[in-house]
């Protein structure tokens, strides 16, 4: 649900990224914290586990420019990509504007991808929402290891509809900001049309 | 999208205020605010240098959305108020009209039982006028602001954003 505030002249939206544990959500976030300006972000804050793995959710709020008048906001969240961890992710879904899906694009990986992705249409579903017409973006992973799957066989099983497919390297921050202005782009078009 | 939009007027805003202003000195608290519940803030008064009011409001939100969850699995409905009692400062978090946050922090100038009852009174209003916002904003969805000012948002626009 984007925030609109029209005393403070500012758009607030909600980003979310999703996708298998261990598959680089928190790593794409703490990318967007190293290399954004110190003005434009807030903290980043982390609930995670004593091994670094997300317990609740990483959360990133980020400040771009004015688009007609009104700041922009947005709050970049990861849920916990832990499959035990479901009650979590779905609290986080609630009033999302946009889904990045952070696949891994390791062969041993394909099943936990496909899992997420039904696990995200669900407990979208379960929030009122449908992948559908959520403006959604698909990152895939770790594009270098020798273990990744080329794109042709990666790609086609993971798509949900013509999302915007991105190839990323998020510990080297590759794809990691044209995944970012994707996404942000399609919340604001979709902000448009309504 | 399913979920509708929450729009806060200047007016709406003005009122927020005034009964978080009123909240703050009879219950004698640091600071009052109000986010929805998916933690943006809507409305504020007390003293917020030196705290991070956006992660305040993500954190709360999660934290309220975390109870809900917990209250859900024993059969409650919800558990509407949390408190967070700390060495010298305090937490009253409550829900309020099912859909927004208010949240007190105070220390021990004053006492959990003085917010409880303060609280209560501030939640019915903000509750009476957050009524009052709905109520309209289904009436005149698209009238009440006129034209979306982001209806004509063009490519360009939202390039120069990445500057």
């Amino acid at each position: 649900m984007t925030f609109i505030n029209y005393a403070a002249r500012e758009i607030n939206c909600k980003i979310v990224y999703y996708g298998p544990g261990l598959g680089g959500k928190t790593t794409n976030i703490q990318h967007i914290y190293d290399k954004s300006n110190a003005g434009a972000k807030g903290k980043l804050i982390s609930l995670a586990t004593e091994t670094d793995r997300t317990l609740f959710f990483d959360f990133l709020p980020l400040e771009l420019g004015a688009i007609r008048g009104f700041k922009t906001r947005f709050h970049l969240y990861t849920v916990p990509g832990q499959v035990f961890y479901d009650a979590s992710r779905k609290l986080i879904l609630k009033g999302v504007d946009g889904v990045v899906f952070v696949a891994d694009s390791q062969e041993a990986r394909m099943d936990a991808n496909a899992e997420s992705i039904h696990n995200l249409k669900e407990n979208l579903s379960q929030n009122g929402y449908d992948l559908n017409r959520v403006p959604y973006v698909l990152q895939v992973n770790k594009r270098d290891l020798p273990s990744a799957m080329p794109l042709e066989v990666l790609v086609p099983p993971l798509r949900v509809k013509d999302e915007p497919v991105f190839e990323a390297v998020a510990v080297k921050g590759r794809g990691v900001f044209d995944t970012l202005k994707a996404i942000i782009r399609l919340v604001m078009l979709d902000l448009k049309n309504r | 999208m399913s979920v509708s939009d929450l729009v806060i007027l200047e007016g709406d805003h003005a009122r927020f205020v005034e009964i978080l202003d009123r909240l703050l000195r009879d219950a004698n608290a640091k600071l009052v605010f109000l986010v929805d519940k998916n933690g943006q803030q809507i409305a504020s008064s007390g003293d917020l240098r030196g705290l991070d009011a956006t992660s305040l409001g993500s954190l709360t939100a999660g934290n309220v959305a975390a109870t809900d969850g917990l209250a859900k699995l024993i059969g409650e409905k919800e558990f509407s108020i949390l408190f967070h009692e700390g060495e010298t400062d305090n937490l009253h978090i409550n829900v309020v009209g099912g859909r927004t946050i208010l949240v007190v922090m105070f220390d021990e100038r004053s006492s959990l039982g003085l917010v409880r009852l303060r609280v209560k009174k501030a939640t019915a209003e903000l509750a009476a006028v957050f009524e009052e916002v709905a109520v309209r904003s289904e009436a005149h969805k698209a009238s009440v602001l006129g034209a979306s000012p982001f209806g004509e948002i063009t490519d360009e626009d939202i390039d120069a954003l990445f500057g």
